[in-house]
């Protein structure tokens, strides 16, 4: 760059790698192919039951159902937004179904997948973004906190529970120690509180899982526009391993998160999991990614289609029949019309609940402005306007 | 004369900038392929290049802090940030940093560096997408704030904010980015830092900016059918806040009402309120009101429209005000 003329220089085109790549690399462990066959991978053996391989089957068939039914709810404007999680239903299902009845999940905005994996009413979700509540359910009964919308945080919000798990003494045993895991995105991967959260669970050889999904955007935002090097490829430089998994891949993002939450509880610190995947819709249903990306993108990664791969695993494993095809058809059917009945049947908020849990303690400031409110309210139905 | 909406008023105002002053850089999250989250930047990075409009990495402490390093080198960046809620991961930049450099440097480095918020609730958005955190920034000697309202405004207000010397945090009322009006780019505009009586009346003072400029228009014209005159002040620059102006309406009809989205308690309409007891003591009718948002998180969508002042809150207050 030289001082006379600075504007010339490209300071982007020159340094940044072009767009997203739908082709992750040898470093990428996959456990089943695109085509559902089953590989085997040395560091991650898995052998499941039918049932499970069936059960891992019909969660991803489920959570798409649940998603596409609120991506029509906010159509028909019974939401006011939807962030679609289409696409990264293996890495959502794989890793929530890791993750053992102690652990403590701390999700993104999107992670509706694992939501379903802890038991969180779906409708608690529609709630969030029908703007009838800013959380919805409990995070302590539900081991799953509640969403959160500023980018990175939560990793912060992981760190120090997982800290907390190793000053409570519950680190060490395989079956009964706890560990944390903190979902976030490629693009959250640029943000201060991420890296000070690897900082700090390095440090503190804390017991926590950090789930990235690289879906390869952030709303119009590329990948390569975050990081020059994959992205797993941080963790080496904050002292804790990293793993590039297929994020497509059901059996694949399972194993790989059950073990590193395994090292995580038995004391062997953090790992940092880059599932690599896709957003196959929107950012949200507020976004227009035709501005931003070729629609050949997509295509090439419809090949790649979560749900697809297992289908086709649980035909060639002949264990299952067209009935069980049949059975969870109407399963997800009803699962929808429930889910509808739910949203459109959900009450606004009472106007005077604005004050409520403000604080622990309320205030009198405070106790006094509900009450000019609620007396300027009663003057509407009293007919003094 | 065209009929523009407020963002492609302010992405006329941003190209003009642009256009005359080639140390103008445009940097934040979406702002370039996509023209950002509202457009307001729209096919910017197409006509100006990828140097001059970036797509930044995703983290708002980082743009402000780079874009300071920028400035020192010489340019003159325009920062967005994305929604309100989000520029408090940039707040130790801004108030640490971009506000006191000038100060510290005894005047030796200039931080021309414009800060977008898109700000302000009514959209019907998730958390974190309405909130009005002005009076953090007002409150911050270094920082000047202002806040527009229209389209007119937007346009020459932007473009002011970028040629001054000084960090300017630049509101943009998001639920009126829509909203048209006839933008003549030959006008001679106001000086940024003054405020302006947009709808002139007798009875009471109604001062607001941004969002709830319209809000207090609607209400005069309501007011006026049933034979009151309401004075329609737009601060417009929220820091420095132009007394002279206020005051002056004040004194016409000693009686002020204040009207703000954000909470009520330490903001804006406190300052004002305090100004005009030490100022006008002996010329006012009524005490100083205000019309707010509670001193509540903001509310899901679901409760926005209860949070928010409307009509009907400020015609309520100017009832209790003509009451004294
Ligand atoms: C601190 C902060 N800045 C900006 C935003 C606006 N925003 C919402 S989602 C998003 C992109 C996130 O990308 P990524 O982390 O990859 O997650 P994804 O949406 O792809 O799941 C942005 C910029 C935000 N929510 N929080
Ligand atoms: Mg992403």
């Amino acid at each position: 760059m030289s001082l006379g003329s600075p504007a010339t220089t490209d300071l982007v085109t020159e340094t940044t790698p072009v767009a997203t790549s739908t082709s992750a690399g040898p470093e990428l462990v996959q456990l089943l192919t695109p085509e559902g066959e089953r590989v085997e991978h040395p560091d991650y053996p898995l052998s499941l039951s039918d049932d499970e391989y069936r059960a891992m089957y019909r969660d991803l068939v489920l959570v798409r159902r649940i998603d596409v039914e609120a991506t029509a709810l906010q159509r028909q404007g019974e939401l006011g937004i939807w962030a679609a999680l289409l696409g990264q239903e293996a890495a959502q299902v794989g890793s929530g179904r890791a993750l053992r009845p102690q652990d403590f999940a701390f999700p993104t905005y999107r992670e509706h997948g694992v939501a379903w994996c802890r038991g969180v009413d779906p409708l608690r979700l529609l709630g969030l973004f029908r703007g009838v509540s800013n959380g919805g359910w409990d995070p302590q009964e539900k081991r799953f906190n509640l969403y959160t919308i500023v980018i990175g945080s939560q990793t912060l919000h992981a760190t120090g529970y997982a800290m907390g798990i190793t000053m409570d003494g519950a680190v060490g045993d395989a079956d009964t120690a706890e560990a944390a895991i903190a979902y976030f995105g490629d693009g959250a991967s640029s943000q201060g509180d991420v890296n000070e959260a690897f900082v700090w669970a390095s440090v503190y050889n804390a017991p926590i899982v950090f789930f990235c999904q690289n879906n390869q955007w952030g709303i119009s935002t590329p990948t390569g526009h975050q990081t020059r090097i994959p992205l797993y490829q941080r963790a080496r430089g904050f002292g804790f391993p990293g793993v590039r998994v297929d994020g497509n891949d059901v059996l694949a993002s399972y194993a790989v998160t059950r073990k590193a939450l395994d090292d995580a509880r038995t004391g062997q610190g953090p790992t940092l999991v880059e599932a690599f995947t896709y957003r196959m819709g929107a950012h949200t249903t507020s976004d227009d990614p035709t501005r931003y990306r070729l629609a050949s993108e997509l295509e090439a990664w419809k090949l790649k289609d979560p749900l697809e791969r297992m289908k086709a695993f649980l035909y060639k494993q002949q264990i299952v029949d067209g009935g069980f095809f049949e059975a969870l058809d109407a399963e997800s059917a009803d699962l929808a019309a429930r889910i509808r009945q739910g949203c459109l049947a959900m009450p606004d908020p009472d106007p005077l609940s604005l004050f409520d849990n403000v604080y622990a303690e309320t205030t009198q400031v405070l106790r006094d402005e509900r009450e000019e409110f609620a007396q300027y309210l009663a003057g509407f139905s009293g007919g003094q306007h | 004369m065209a009929q523009l909406t407020m963002a492609k008023a302010l992405n006329e105002g941003l190209r003009k900038s642009m256009e005359d002053d080639a140390k103008v850089v445009i940097m934040g999250e979406d702002v370039g392929k996509l023209g950002g989250v509202f457009r307001v930047s729209d096919g910017l990075q197409k006509d100006f290049g990828e140097h001059r409009v970036m797509d930044t990495p995703l983290a708002e402490s980082g743009i402000i802090g780079t874009a300071i390093g920028l400035a020192i080198r010489g340019y003159r960046p325009v920062c967005e940030i994305q929604f309100d809620g989000f520029v408090y991961p940039a707040f130790d930049q801004i108030v640490s940093q971009l506000a006191k450099i000038h100060a510290r440097s005894a005047g030796q480095v200039k931080m021309p560096i414009t800060v977008r918020i898109p700000f302000g609730g009514g959209i019907g958005a998730v958390e974190h997408h309405s909130e009005s955190p002005e009076a953090y920034f007002a409150h911050t000697a270094g920082l000047k704030v202002v806040a527009c309202s229209n389209p007119l405004d937007a346009y020459f207000m932007i473009q002011q904010a970028i040629a001054s010397d000084d960090p300017v945090v630049f509101f943009e009322a998001k639920r009126r980015y829509w909203e048209k009006a006839e933008v003549d780019t030959s006008a001679v505009p106001a000086p940024l830092w003054h405020a302006r009586v947009v709808r002139p009346g007798t009875d009471v003072t109604l001062v607001a900016y941004g969002p709830m400029v319209k809000t207090c228009l609607d209400a005069a014209t309501a007011a006026e059918e049933e034979g009151r005159s309401l004075e329609v002040v737009d601060l417009r620059s929220l820091s420095p806040l132009d007394f002279p102006t206020v005051f002056a309406s004040v004194r016409r009809t000693g009686r002020l009402v204040v009207v703000h989205e954000a909470p009520k308690s330490i903001g804006l309409g406190a300052e004002i309120a305090a100004r005009c007891s030490e100022e006008l003591y002996y010329e006012m009718e009524a005490p100083v009101l205000r019309v707010t948002g509670f001193d509540t998180p903001y509310p899901p969508s679901r409760l926005e429209e209860e949070y928010l002042p409307d009509l009907d809150r400020v015609l309520h207050a100017v009832d209790r005000s003509l009451g004294y």
